[in-house]
């Protein structure tokens, strides 16, 4: 290799920062998503202060842990992996700069309209134009900063890691600006572009493959560069990947029509909704059977190493909430459990148990090295790792035992055809499992508070370290 | 913009549909041939030691994966989706719909129906009719009303005797099924401003019998006559005809505080009971009607 190369050193700086945001965002999104759970379950806690209602804290939350902390935790271990697998340094400093700065500025943005009541009313497109004009700058900068990497690269073939990011991130450069379209009337509100059942599908595709793209392809990105790194083992299947790499990037943009079924959406659109769902399980669960079995032949690790534990349970949480998924986007199962918790079971099941778990787990890893350390205690992870499954657990089916109820005293007759239980009947019998689902969000945030103190033990008082850039294998 | 399911549409929509399923199907099988080995990776490395297995594909996933696409062309060719077409079921949740209700209208409307002909005061006697209508009530009014019927600020309270627009049994069973709008007009330009407004207001106290600044009440009373008993009445007991309130009693809709009275002058209200009686239908809204009654009673 020549020598010049030798010197060359990995842009940890832009990682390190997305990587700290990610924990410090992390703690803040669940913080205010435990606030919420308490106020359902005693409604007093809104103090009678507008900023603090149910309404306006709730478009916090998804926000700040989606995009937040998932997005900084995306950008983090994008800019590490590809930098990694490319065998060069990140592309372009400065516009790397401009997206962690950028980036900061738009969660700042939400933190402060949200509450006071700035929305476009979209769910997880609440965000007024301006601030939707800054997403898209930056997030075009991140997708030159990303793909200018791998243009440069040094070895032939592009990683499984970067094609998953790749993807994730030219989806939601589309599905953000084509959502986001709308006419400002004046600073703090526009209108959408769309109108009726057309700015419901609009929505809905943008919404579904937030999920897909967003909160699953850019994760199974981290999946397949931190699962076979923790395990010390190659990766399962080259081809498995390949295939569900192309069925999941094209099945899950049909997908979105499954959150309107029996609306004013037409019949034909529901149904490719639904089957295209159906179609989706088995792409899915190519990325599940891929990071599992990567382990096959190496067992034993995971009684031993907790941040494997971390990464393996959050690929089983997706394998069962991609299950789970295509079931409810049957027509007879979703009329059950359409608009109950359910739903925020599901979603919490795939937002707690793969994408915040597979995120902590590649933090573990990652972390202690972008400061040239080693992780401070291996028993603390342990602690994290037990007490977040046991949060994810009572939360999951707190959800799932209140959103079937749910469903069956919504359509519960009597022998004279009038309904059994009034809405607020039912409103009542969620109080207990909304106690629940408070007690487990309470633990996972307690959990991430562990892991903050772990990393900050492990790190306090390093330096900067920028890594030496590897020199290819051949 | 359209549907997308007319002309050119639907020809692109089946095209992309049949044809995205073929092409999973197609890229499944072609990395299902040919012969790999397990255990071999495919012989590059990444980052120092990351490499790749190509082991071959799981046969129960790939089964799993050819088996929800032939579902899907199955459940294409019987239910909507193929572009607008209605394909072999000829479903759709329109059908769905009516259907599912001509099926709860044989079995549940005859129930209904045996009271329609009785006397509301005879229904309300009823006590097995009486549990239909509360049962009714607890799905479609105590959103508004209360599930105990004790109204809250702007809903009327149903169990006082107290009636905008009247508590005879046909005057309920009107507003159940017609719907009724209340409208108090704002009159602050024209009592004159605030000071107008709070004249009228010390007057409407008066009324009530309560505590009030005799001096502008008595200003108040002159502008009342002007303009507030053309509804109230001259004596301010109300009518029932217009939904105008009684003043001269306990009860107010909006609150009775004399700050509240005189927003309530200055800007007027609207009040509005929703009709129920197409969505309903008469024998259930007769039910309804023999509940509530009964209420006051």
């Amino acid at each position: 290799m020549a020598d010049s190369t030798a010197q060359d050193t990995y842009n940890y700086k832009v990682v390190r920062q997305f990587a700290v945001m990610t924990i410090v965002w992390g703690i803040v999104g669940m913080l205010v998503g435990v606030l919420i759970a308490a106020q359902l379950a005693w409604p007093a806690l809104n103090f009678d202060l507008p900023w603090l209602t149910y309404g306006r804290l709730r478009p916090l939350h998804t926000n700040a842990v989606i995009f937040a902390f998932g997005g900084c935790a995306l950008f983090a271990t994008s800019y590490y992996v590809v930098q990694r697998t490319c065998h060069v340094r990140l592309f372009c400093d400065k516009l790397a700069a401009f997206t962690f700065w950028g980036w900061q500025l738009v969660i700042l943005s939400a933190a402060i309209t949200l509450p006071l009541g700035i929305t476009t009313s979209k769910e997880y497109a609440e965000l007024e134009w301006p601030i939707d004009i800054l997403i898209a700058v930056v997030w075009v900068s991140y997708a030159i900063v990303f793909l200018g990497t791998i243009v440069k690269r040094r070895v032939r073939h592009i990683y499984v890691a970067n094609w998953f990011f790749a993807g994730f991130i030219l989806a939601v450069a589309l599905l953000h600006i084509v959502n986001s379209a709308a006419l400002p009337v004046s600073m703090w509100k526009s209108y959408s572009a769309y109108s009726g059942v057309q700015d419901a599908m609009v929505q809905w595709w943008y919404g579904h493959n937030a999920v897909g793209f967003f909160l699953t392809a850019g994760f199974l990105g981290i999946m397949y560069y931190f699962v076979p790194k923790q395990a010390g083992r190659p990766v399962y299947s080259y081809r498995l990947s390949v295939v569900h790499f192309w069925a999941l990037i094209f099945t899950y943009m049909w997908a979105g029509p499954h959150h309107l079924h029996y609306t004013a959406l037409p019949d034909w659109a529901q149904s490719l909704g639904m089957v295209f769902s159906l179609v989706l399980l088995a792409p899915s669960w190519g990325g599940m059977i891929n990071g599992i079995m990567t382990l096959s032949g190496a067992w034993e690790k995971l009684r031993t190493d907790p941040v494997l534990r971390f990464l393996i349970v959050s690929v089983s949480f997706y394998g069962m909430s991609t299950f789970e998924g295509p079931m409810m986007s049957i027509k007879t199962v979703n009329a059950l459990s359409h608009y109950t918790d359910w739903t925020i079971g599901h979603v919490h099941s795939g937002a707690l148990g793969w994408v915040a778990l597979v995120s902590l787990g590649a933090m573990y890893y990652m972390i202690p090295r972008l400061f040239g350390r080693e992780l401070y205690s291996l028993r603390l992870v342990e602690v994290h790792f037990w007490v977040s499954t046991i949060g994810i657990v009572l939360y999951i089916t707190a959800m799932w035992v209140a959103g079937i109820m749910q469903g069956l005293m919504w359509r519960a007759v009597n022998d004279d055809g009038t309904l059994t239980y009034s809405f607020v009947e039912s409103v009542e019998a969620m109080h207990p499992f909304y106690v629940i689902r408070f007690l487990g969000g309470a633990l996972f945030l307690l959990g991430t508070l562990v892991m903050a103190y772990n990393l900050w033990k492990s790190v306090a008082g390093a330096r900067a370290y920028d890594a030496p850039v590897l020199a290819p294998s051949h | 913009m359209g549907n997308f399911s007319s002309g050119i549409w639907n020809i692109i929509i089946i095209v992309v549909t049949l044809g995205g399923l073929a092409a999973c199907w197609l890229l499944t099988m072609k990395n299902t041939s040919g012969k790999t080995k397990a255990g071999e990776t495919v012989g590059h490395t990444w980052d120092g030691d990351l490499q790749e297995y190509n082991n071959p594909l799981p046969r129960w996933w790939v089964n799993m994966f050819y088996l929800t696409i032939v579902f899907a062309v199955v459940y294409l060719l019987l239910y909507p989706g193929l572009g607008s077409n209605s394909m072999f079921l000829g479903w759709t949740q329109l059908t769905q719909y009516e259907e599912e209700m001509a099926a709860a209208e044989a079995t549940y409307g005859p129930i209904f129906e045996r009271y329609r002909e009785q006397p509301i005061e005879k229904v309300a006697a009823d006590q097995e009719a009486l549990k239909i209508g509360r049962r009714l009530y607890a799905t479609y009014c105590t959103g508004c009303h209360g599930s105990d019927a004790g109204g809250v600020r702007g809903f009327p309270n149903l169990r006082d005797g107290d009636w905008l627009w009247g508590g005879t049994p046909e005057a309920i069973e009107t507003s159940i099924s017609a719907g009724r709008n209340g409208m108090m007009p704002a009159w602050k330009d024209a009592l004159g401003g605030d000071e107008g407004v709070r004249q009228v207001t010390q007057f409407v106290l008066t009324l009530a019998g309560r505590d009030a600044d005799a001096a502008a009440a008595e200003q108040g009373k002159t502008k009342f006559g002007q303009f507030c008993a053309a509804c109230h009445g001259a004596e301010g007991k109300g009518n029932p005809m217009l939904g105008a309130p009684n003043l001269t009693d306990d009860v107010w809709l909006y609150g009775g505080s004399a700050g509240t009275i005189e927003q309530t002058i200055a800007l007027g209200r609207q009040g509005r009971m929703p009709a129920h009686g197409e969505f309903l239908g008469p024998a259930k809204v007769h039910l309804l009607a023999a509940y509530v009654y009964s209420l006051s009673k």
